[in-house]
């Protein structure tokens, strides 16, 4: 695998290829997509974006963890974490891609 | 919120571009992510997350039905992980 890294400069240069507005304005605009999904969960809504899949937020409940290293026992409090599920167009996609 | 909810608050922000620009705006966002990874290759977009494709070996599975043995091959499989200043936020931090 090649395994480059795909950035926001990348979004944004795609952005500015696909739709020809300045390279400013393309960063500003995936950043604001970006942006607004985060609000989003961060309000507690799920993100669902077709053919690509789903963001929704879980609450966790507290529990009681364990520092490895020393064994000490730490509470862990609760929170909320964030789950990505792919949509199968996706998971498909993916999976030919990376065929060996 | 779904995909047309979020064109149109990108839509409401930027009242002189075009909705179907800014549809493409949105489609070309999420058709570079999964291009990435369909070449193998990471999107890390800090602050929000980082998408990468991860390895799952060749297994035998079970059907669980019927018990019968299924050769499962190699794949590989779309991988989210939460950036930091999201999952600060999550948590009100």
């Amino acid at each position: 695998m090649s395994e480059k890294t795909l950035t926001r400069m990348d979004l944004s240069e795609a952005v500015f290829r696909e739709v020809g507005l300045s390279r400013n304005e393309s960063a500003q605009l995936v950043e604001s997509v970006l942006g607004h999904m985060s609000d989003a969960l961060v309000r507690g809504e799920s993100v669902k974006i077709s053919s690509f899949g789903t963001f929704s937020v879980r609450s966790k409940a507290a529990r009681v963890g364990r520092n490895p290293k020393t064994g000490q026992e730490v509470p862990i409090l609760p929170r909320r974490v964030l789950t990505f599920r792919p949509s199968h167009l996706m998971k498909d996609r993916v999976a030919d891609g990376n065929k060996a | 919120m779904i995909r047309s909810e979020l064109v149109q608050k990108i839509a409401d922000d930027n009242p002189h571009l075009y909705q179907r620009d800014v549809e493409r705006i949105v489609n070309t966002v999420f058709e570079e992510i999964t291009e990435a990874m369909a070449r193998g290759d990471r999107a890390e977009l800090r602050g929000f997350g980082a998408f990468s494709v991860k390895k799952r070996d060749a297994r035998t599975g079970r059907n669980p039905r019927t018990g019968a043995s299924v050769q499962v091959d190699e794949k590989h499989v779309p991988f989210f992980k939460t950036g930091k200043l999201l999952r600060d936020r999550l948590n009100g931090k």
